[in-house]
């Protein structure tokens, strides 16, 4: 406790290299729970493009990373989150959250969920749909924050009051996912370079 | 409409920086720009909640969560505290998560290879909602040191992993818990990423000879604080005291 009666946040430490056993045991190896949480992000009953996302994390040398957790936060397709103090109401299911992990041989990851809406900016500014992902590994000591937005969504993008924060034109690049298709399904991909050339914009929020 | 208030922002001295060389994995991945300072806005004050539906009868319980035909060989411990936030208020119904090596130092996991044995009755995670005190705990045993590629001679203290929620995404904290007393805590690159040496004390679960139950476990407290928020709401601007 400070001199003023506050008292300070509890250090950050790297996840380490086996962070798979608190969070995603059955990839360490063992089946422990009744249920993994963050398994299904929008649930069956979500409005709403269903989409897929998919990338991989890069280190500084430009190779992949294949012990990293990540977790999405995101509203649903009217732009609401499954939060009480967010405005409005989730279909029932919808978490909008969700944790994956890397593929510990190629490193890669990916989730399916739904693509979320426009929410609320400060002072009434309106922000592009954007699922928020929070990246936790060994060699990271405190978890990276970062945003994924969407190419087809260019014209919002272009007012988003938090990309238009970032005063490097070019960095805002690389918070945008590039959409295509398989089998019918929308595939957006979204490669988080974590050093280096390109690297992603991490954010203190 | 009111709009929530939102969270104090991050002191970044009191974490450790992403470039920690005598953490060699850090090098590689730590970004080399700044990160960029946000306001919050409605992304960063929600985030997920859970229920108890979510978690089984002994997911707190390590001593029993996996045992096959007996209990975990190891010193048998109870971990408890509190949830707070920077003001001191406790945090309800916020999910902790927490893993560990068993009490030789080895790890339940496919790419550990250390040969310290596996417990066949100890994996090794639990999780629990606080309650409305913001108060946890968990029963399990004491995880010994072990060996790790730093330097050709690092052995981690003991510690255990720690995951926390609280209300919002801006809270989120992954962290370890170190033991009162480990003398390889001044000497682990890990825990001295830390510059600030009341941080790593912070880090430090105590001693519990209040909580410890006679003749069957010794305690162990550790209280986590999470950031605090303003209280004072100023028509629709995400302001406050």
């Amino acid at each position: 406790m400070d001199d003023l009666g506050y008292l300070k946040e509890t250090p950050s430490q790297t996840a380490g290299p086996y962070v798979h056993i608190g969070l995603a045991p059955r990839a360490a190896g063992f089946d422990i729970f009744d249920q993994e949480l963050g398994q299904d992000i929008a649930g069956p009953n979500a409005k709403g493009e269903r989409i897929r996302i998919e990338g991989l994390v890069i280190d500084g040398t430009g190779s992949p990373i294949k012990d990293v957790l990540i977790e999405a936060w995101q509203a649903n397709a009217d732009g609401v989150y499954a939060h009480p103090e967010s405005p409005g109401t989730v279909e029932d299911g919808f978490r909008g959250w969700g944790r994956v992990i890397t593929d510990f041989d190629s490193g890669e990851w990916g989730f399916d969920t739904v693509k979320p809406g426009p929410t609320p900016g400060r002072n009434g500014s309106v922000q592009a749909p954007h699922i928020s992902l929070w990246l936790v590994a060994r060699g990271i000591n405190l978890g990276l924050h970062t945003r994924l937005y969407f190419d087809d969504e260019a014209s919002a993008n272009a007012t988003d009051p938090v990309i238009t924060l970032i005063e490097w034109e070019r960095r805002r690049q690389t918070l945008i996912a590039t959409r295509s298709e398989r089998d019918g399904l929308p595939v957006y991909r979204f490669d988080i370079r974590i050093q280096g050339d390109d690297e992603t914009v991490f954010f203190d929020i | 409409m009111t709009t929530p208030a939102e969270y104090y922002q991050r002191d970044p001295g009191r974490h450790p920086p992403a470039l920690s060389p005598r953490y060699k994995t850090s090098v590689t991945r730590s970004p080399r720009f700044a990160l960029i300072s946000l306001e919050q806005r409605v992304s960063e004050i929600t985030g997920p909640t859970f229920g108890h539906g979510d978690l089984g009868a002994l997911d707190h319980d390590l001593i029993k969560n996996y045992a096959q035909d007996g209990d975990p060989i190891g010193e048998r411990i109870i971990l408890h505290g509190r949830v707070l936030d920077e003001n001191a208020r406790p945090v309800p119904n916020t999910l902790v998560e927490l893993w560990q090596a068993n009490a030789g130092g080895r790890y339940r996991h496919r790419k550990d290879t250390y040969f310290a044995p596996i417990d066949p009755n100890f994996g090794g995670c639990g999780r629990t909602l606080t309650d409305e005190n913001g108060y946890y705990f968990f029963r399990t045993v004491k995880p010994g040191a072990y060996p790790w590629r730093n330097d050709i001679n690092s052995w981690r203290p003991a510690h255990i992993h720690l995951s926390i929620f609280g209300s919002a995404f801006c809270q989120r904290l992954i962290t370890q818990l170190y033991f009162e007393g480990d003398p390889l805590i001044p000497r682990c690159p890990i825990a001295q990423s830390i510059p600030d040496p009341d941080a790593i004390e912070q880090l430090t679960a105590r001693l519990d000879m209040v909580a410890t139950v006679p003749l069957d476990s010794i305690a162990y407290r550790f209280d986590i604080v999470l950031r605090g928020r303003r209280s004072t709401l100023f028509e629709n601007r995400l302001e406050g005291n």
